[in-house]
């Protein structure tokens, strides 16, 4: 049923992209376009009437496919789903950045998409002269800007370096700035894309409440992120998209679930080699994550004085690699717990890797972590380079639970413990003197 | 209510009013572009100054005393100078402009707004080093003791025409440039190629009138006569079908430049 009270509403959106012409070669040259010219009228002329062969060596790639839903007004949903699902495509479609194949879409209001925080930032000019200009490029108008002037700089905690060019602000004080400018947008609908994912702790906070009011003002919100924490704090609803198509469009906590639990029913594993592309690049990829208890059996909870385990299996299609595996463990709060990695086995990844199949593992100790859920991320990075082969950001769910029997690390007091984690730790206590 | 329709291959029929609700952004990204010039250069502001000069000196040296070219009256530095008003407000457009949209390419790829704003802005910006180099060009007039008559106030049309000129070929450029960065390389030899080719550096009366019309077929030939007819006072005879034919030329280039630019824009975030 077509209802009429949307603010947004998408109806058999497609995009389609031609592989080969877009996505492989990143620009032509005029004499490759010439060549492919001069080589189709060649064709032509000795075949006349066979199919044009240029056209079916190119590979169609649907990025979306069939995308229909609606959203009502001041509702805050949040776009998840692996990486290539499609999830950026569908922002900049919303945004109209890039043209739809197929489909329609239909808007009742003002839109500001953040796809990118700073963007147009110029570094030579100063933090005072990049607010005017940010908030134009989001589409501020100058009399909007001026009045929010000193709300941005104090939310941005600029106010010393506001004549000074910001390339020479520290890249929190860049990020602070440019985030401050977009959440002092105010239009009727917010489209953001991972932009939250940069600045300090404390920064992100503070961003994550602005956000909430922005909801609460009544304003819709589109939020595209892999920070399941914060779309579960953030967002009324969610769609999970899988392959360019809408899988589920319910309550976030619903979505959620799904997501983890699609590829093994909730068991805390993630075969990538049953999906279509496996994350990675041309000399290495993901196949397998999990994690596993003490009993070697998949598992996505674990008491808190149980030890896990968790395994990835990776390929490499290349020899003579020097790669790092790293575990990645953010908290409910968004906050990175640790990142580990395989440096005790191979300190400055100079062990030089074979073509071929691998498994890393890597054991968290039971009484680590505080109970709660985190989400936990995969990575290998290359040696000596600070990029990496994949980097899989919340791929797995892991929740670590208090049964409430175990007095070692909590007495009889029954109450939530604060802390991300909560270690045993050696002590010592010892009678001192009479007085 | 503010409502928008997103559908593929739709030929937006508010594109003006939108460019005009745009217009901020457009304001923004010249004032950005100006400010940013001259930061961090010695000189500053000195530059738009010295290369006009500099080039006339050159131009006035080689052409005039180095090939003793006639000048037809006119002292040489101002038949020059003169012709160099619209020459580097076409080359500063169209070297600038012309690879605009990849320079921006972070913006088109994360922000929506016509497009157009941008390729436009370096016309404005080029427009200010314009307005120095006319201060310029009186200042030199004083000093050669040389007055223009009314004929001075025709140079706005034809500062339109130089405009329309600069962004007709700045426009097909940019967007050509988007697909195929052979523009990268192909702009800088047309502006040089171009300096030689028009007649900056000499009087186009020295070209045979057989030749004239097809010479005109350059739309800067018509431009660069039309400003020495305005300003130059009484010694310059303006080829009429020769003006004609580059006034025509000019609109041709922008109007199909506008067409072009607008029918590859809405895949520039794509194959950028």
């Amino acid at each position: 049923m077509i209802s009429d009270n949307y603010i947004i509403q998408v109806s058999d959106l497609g995009k389609k992209y031609i592989i080969g012409h877009q996505k492989q070669a990143h620009y032509h040259t005029l004499r490759d376009s010439m060549a492919h010219w001069g080589r189709g009228i060649w064709q032509r002329l000795r075949r006349p009437l066979s199919p044009n062969q240029e056209k079916v060596d190119l590979e169609e790639f649907w990025a979306l496919k069939d995308i229909n839903f609606e959203m009502p007004q001041g509702e805050r949903v949040g776009i998840i789903g692996p990486n290539g699902a499609g999830k950026s495509t569908l922002l900049k479609i919303l945004s109209r950045i890039t043209e739809p194949t197929t489909g329609r879409v239909h808007i009742r209001g003002r839109v500001s998409s953040l796809l990118e925080v700073g963007t147009g930032f110029h570094p030579e000019l100063t933090g005072r002269e990049n607010i005017f200009l940010n908030g134009a490029i989001l589409g501020m108008t100058r009399a909007e800007i001026k009045r929010k002037f000193d709300e941005i700089v104090a939310f941005a905690e600029v106010e010393k370096f506001l004549d000074t060019p910001v390339k020479r602000y520290s890249s929190g004080m860049y990020v602070r700035l440019a985030f401050a400018v977009a959440a002092h947008l105010e239009p009727e609908i917010l489209i953001v894309d991972e932009v939250l994912a940069v600045g300090d702790g404390q920064f992100q906070k503070k961003c994550l409440r602005k956000m909430e009011d922005v909801g609460q003002e009544g304003r819709t919100v589109l939020f595209v992120s892999h920070n399941m924490p914060m779309i579960a704090s953030l967002c009324d609803r969610c769609i999970l998209l899988n392959n360019g198509r809408i899988c589920e469009y319910d309550t976030t906590k619903k979505v959620i679930d799904l997501y983890y639990s699609k590829d093994g029913i909730g068991n805390g594993e993630v075969d990538f080699t049953r999906r279509d592309r496996q994350p990675g690049d041309k000399s290495a990829r993901l196949l397998k994550v999990r994690t596993l208890n003490s009993q070697g059996e998949t598992t996505t909870e674990i008491r808190i004085d149980e030890p896990v385990t968790v395994e990835m299996e990776y390929e490499l299609l290349a020899d003579n690699l020097g790669v790092t595996p790293e575990f990645v463990f953010w908290n409910a709060e968004g906050v990175c717990v640790f990142d580990a990695q395989d440096t005790p086995v191979d300190p400055r990844g100079e062990l030089k890797k074979e073509k071929g199949l691998y498994l890393a593992r890597c054991h968290i100790p039971p009484d680590f972590l505080n109970d709660g859920t985190y989400y936990i991320g995969f990575l290998l990075s290359k040696a000596f380079k600070t990029n990496w082969h994949f980097n899989e950001k919340d791929i797995l769910m892991l929740r670590i639970v208090d049964p409430l029997d175990n007095i070692i690390t909590r007495g009889w007091y029954s109450g939530k413990i604060p802390g991300v984690v909560r270690p045993v730790l050696q002590w010592e206590s010892v009678k001192m003197s009479y007085n | 209510m503010h409502e928008i329709i997103i559908e593929p291959d739709k030929s937006v029929k508010h594109y003006w009013r939108e460019l005009w609700q745009y217009r901020g952004l457009f304001y923004f990204l010249t004032w950005r572009d100006l400010l940013v010039r001259y930061k961090q250069t010695v000189f500053g502001i000195a530059w738009s100054v010295l290369r006009p000069v500099l080039t006339m000196l050159i131009l006035t040296v080689v052409f005039g005393k180095i090939a003793h070219l006639p000048s037809g009256g006119t002292p040489y530095p101002i038949l020059v100078f003169v012709a160099m008003l619209p020459w580097q407000f076409f080359s500063s457009t169209l070297t600038v402009g012309g690879t605009s949209i990849v320079t921006h390419s972070n913006m088109i790829t994360k922000i929506y707004f016509p497009r157009l704003i941008i390729p436009t802005t370096s016309m404005v910006v080029s427009l200010v080093d314009f307005a120095i180099s006319f201060v310029l060009l009186l200042v030199l007039m004083i000093v050669y003791g040389f007055w223009p008559n009314s004929k001075i106030f025709v140079l706005p049309l034809l500062l339109i025409l130089a405009a329309m000129t600069s962004l007709g070929i700045g426009y097909w450029v940019t967007a050509l440039n988007v697909k195929y960065r052979d523009f990268r390389y192909i702009i800088p030899f047309l502006v040089q190629f171009g300096l030689y080719i028009s007649p900056v550096g000499f009087s186009s009366a020295l070209v045979p009138d057989a030749w004239r019309l097809i010479y005109s077929l350059n739309p800067m030939v018509g431009v660069i006569d039309g400003f020495r007819w305005a300003l130059l006072g009484n010694q310059i005879v303006l080829y009429i079908p020769g003006f004609i034919l580059s006034i025509v030329l000019s609109m041709i280039l922008f109007i199909s430049g506008i067409w072009f630019f607008r029918k590859t824009e809405r895949s520039f975030a794509d194959i950028i």
